[in-house]
């Protein structure tokens, strides 16, 4: 089978179409999350979603995803508001908080599953894919959902954009302008749920975090404005989405999930790296660079500083025992002298007496020209 | 060894395991590196399974702690390029990592007893048919053998080197100063989370082991105010939680491991509430008193205020007070009885009037004017 082949099979072109969606809403909400500083909270929502999964299929026997997708929503919610009240009320630390609710909230929701798994109907099979996502049992209407689901979330985040972009860069000013920052909040959580949520069935519990973040932590790399960098990170969450799912069909047996989120992972490696302005790899050139230019030679430096005393005598001679207490740790001054004695920089004037020569002083101010440019840039 | 009490022995043991390293982890707000580690040490378990092909190898639990300790490197090196949030970076490299396992998984094991379930979920109702036989003799499970080994490393590490994880817990600058390194210490302690994440995930799974590390651990943190006093707590935490889960495991034939990490939440919910000590029905009783004990003294300024003048046979009866100072009429009345108790005012037929202790605490509060925020 061909590539073309391939890009025309109706299988592929749904599951390619849904992970698409997911990536783009993902990618765009996500990108709060990540300025927020709350990327964990994903892993921590999504985890806390299981239950909510079972306990929807037991009470309506339904899995249809929008129903599935309610009992996760609501359960992710709770989540929330659980780290939220632990972290608030006692002295436990967020994160422990976090960890806490996630692990908890999932073991619950294994324990609904073997409750499940014991009765007669086979029913549940489907249940299970959620942990680590079946993107290859996307069905055509299951991409409608999540698509209509995004496109709301997305058209929420337009119309709230202020808010959310306060909350995102400056929540205290946002305050300070009479917004309600705490419904914001509230917002942002409500719309990060929506987007995990969307993933659950593709990508699964445990890698939705890295759906979330990763397209977000990748834009930002690339740009300083939140506009760009929202739909910057959109795009690159649809295009791995896609990519992911392409690959994984190609290769048999490769997971959609774990592909996906390998993709965007290499995304935000090479954003790190070669980004523009932020990029680690300009960082490693200028710092090769400096280490390339010549060190300041701190004796004629101290000459050069001591002959300026004289502005008019060019050839004034300075005490080798000055130059000694001036740079401690050269531990041969002399020696040193006669270094740049024989480079042409400086000349013995006398007994112990130095001074720099024409060439030694040139050198001493390019020296601190250069020294001056590196401070500025 | 009967196979329940088998069960309950590697349960309780790797909850004990657990919360030793968990404890660090809480006190140095690494808790979520415990999620991370638990879940990035896959492929090295994964390669190291390849090679050996053999599931029980102790290659696999030192590739894992290798990988765990990665893990670690990966995370700090990518939080401290400036461009990552400690938070993303934490997300985003466990993920990379377990993915690179379930694709290993998928790719290679195919067939072979290594599947995701079993590494999310942990098969602690196999451990007791798994044992360990040396020279023809069984020993008994070889969970129960692992995670006892892991055990007893990580007590005799936190009773040996007790006052060098304490002084790098409390005060890092301070241990430097001492001639400590915090940063060894803080490689050892990751290179324990690993260890224990590998032996424990073989019994609960990768995600509870979180829970076990973190939970009783937390929980602790809610009454214990001692480093000592903290390990000790995590650890009786740690059994009562095991406990707990297998007997409700048992009684409803319902996951063991997810069992026994509901009963960590459920208890850390219990004591969250309950503890004396700031507590969240403490917390809300306080916040009831004070709130009254403030009513009260508004409530003498506003009678002192009045007492005397011909109003106040108008605004120093209940009603007034309700329309005044728009506190509900059954606030006024509890508000009322506060006050009464404690001998600041009484109740004459409808006339609200100031004792003498009453009268002297509102002349006070008036002179005082309004309180000041203390510097």
């Amino acid at each position: 089978m061909s590539v073309l082949d391939l890009l025309s099979d109706h299988t592929l072109q749904v599951v390619a179409v849904g992970a698409g969606v997911l990536g783009l809403v993902n990618g765009a909400l996500g990108s709060f999350a990540v300025l927020r500083r709350q990327s964990l909270l994903g892993d921590a929502l999504s985890h806390a979603a299981l239950p909510g999964i079972v306990v929807a299929y037991l009470l309506t026997g339904s899995k249809a995803p929008l129903v599935l997708m309610g009992g996760a929503a609501v359960a992710g919610w709770l989540g929330i508001l659980a780290v939220g009240a632990v972290a608030r009320r006692s002295r436990v630390p967020f994160d422990a908080g976090l960890g806490m609710v996630l692990s908890v909230f999932f073991g619950f929701g294994l324990v609904l599953l073997t409750v499940l798994q014991k009765r007669p109907d086979a029913a549940h099979a489907g249940l299970k894919t959620f942990l680590f996502g079946q993107a290859a049992a996307l069905l055509k209407g299951d991409v409608l959902t999540m698509a209509v689901l995004g496109v709301v979330a997305l058209a929420v985040l337009a119309a709230a954009w202020k808010e959310l972009k306060l909350l995102a860069c400056d929540a205290q000013f946002g305050a300070s302008l009479g917004l309600a920052m705490g419904r914001a909040e509230a917002l942002l959580q409500v719309l990060l749920v929506v987007a995990i949520v969307l993933g659950l069935q593709t990508v699964g519990v445990v890698l939705m975090a890295a759906m979330l973040v990763a397209p977000g932590v990748a834009a930002r790399q690339w740009t300083g404005r939140l506009g760009t960098m929202v739909v910057l990170a959109g795009v690159l969450g649809a295009a791995g989405g896609m990519a992911g799912a392409v690959v994984s069909s190609v290769v048999a047996g490769l997971p959609t999930g774990p592909a996906v989120v390998l993709i965007l992972s290499g995304a935000v490696g090479i954003s790190m790296v070669v980004a523009p302005q932020r990029g680690l790899l300009w960082g490693w050139l200028r710092r090769y660079r400096t280490r390339r230019a010549p060190r300041l030679n701190p004796v004629l430096m101290h000459l050069y500083a001591l002959s300026r005393q004289h502005p008019d005598e060019p050839e004034h001679g300075h005490r080798v025992g000055v130059l000694r207490t001036m740079s401690p740790r050269e531990t041969d001054v002399t020696a040193a002298l006669e270094g740049l004695a024989r480079r042409g920089l400086a000349q013995q004037v006398g007994e112990e007496l130095w001074a720099p020569t024409w060439l030694g002083r040139r050198e001493a101010e390019k020296a601190l020209q250069r020294e001056e440019d590196s401070h500025v840039s | 060894m009967s196979a329940d009490l088998a069960i309950v022995a590697v349960a309780v043991v790797t909850a004990l395991a657990a919360a030793l390293p968990g404890a660090v982890l809480v006190l140095r707000r690494l808790a979520l590196v415990s999620d991370a580690i638990s879940h990035a040490i896959l492929p090295g378990i994964v390669l190291a399974f390849f090679v050996t092909r053999d599931l029980n190898s102790p290659w696999l639990l030192l590739a894992a702690a290798a990988t765990g300790l990665l893990t670690v490197v990966l995370i700090e090196t990518v939080s401290r390029s400036g461009l990552v949030g400690e938070d993303a970076a934490i997300g985003l490299v466990f993920s990379a990592l377990f993915s690179l396992g379930v694709i290993l998984v998928s790719k290679g094991a195919a067939g072979v007893h290594l599947d995701t379930d079993a590494v999310l979920l942990g098969q602690l109702a196999l451990v007791p048919f798994d044992e360990l036989v040396v020279g023809g003799v069984n020993l008994g499970p070889r969970a129960l053998w692992s995670m006892g080994i892991i055990l007893l490393v990580n007590g005799a590490v936190v009773v040996f080197s007790y006052k060098e994880l304490k002084l790098a817990i409390v005060d890092s600058g301070q241990a430097k100063l001492l001639g400590l390194s915090p940063t060894f210490v803080h490689y050892a302690a990751m290179a324990l989370v690993s260890v224990t994440a590998v032996g424990a995930f073989q019994a609960v799974g990768s995600i509870l082991v979180v829970a076990l590390m973190v939970a009783p651990p937390a929980t602790a943190y809610l009454v214990a105010r001692r480093f000592s006093a903290m390990l000790w707590a995590s650890a009786g935490f740690a059994v009562t939680a095991s406990l707990a889960g297998v007997a409700v495991a048992f009684a409803a034939d319902v996951s063991i491991a997810g069992a026994m990490a509901t009963a960590a939440g459920v208890q850390f919910v219990g004591v969250f509430l309950l503890t004396p000590r700031g507590g969240l029905l403490a917390q809300m009783r306080r916040r009831q008193r004070q709130r009254l004990e403030f009513a009260a003294r508004m409530l003498v300024v506003h009678l002192a205020h009045h007492e005397g003048r011909p109003e106040a046979e108008v605004e120093n009866r209940p009603e007034a007070l309700h329309r005044h100072l728009k506190w509900s009429s059954h606030f006024v009345q509890r508000v009322v009885r506060h006050a009464s108790v404690q001998g600041l005012a009484r109740n004459a037929g409808g006339l609200l009037e100031l004792t003498e202790v009453g009268r002297h605490l509102a002349h006070q509060l008036i002179a005082e004017g309004p309180p000041r925020p203390r510097r």
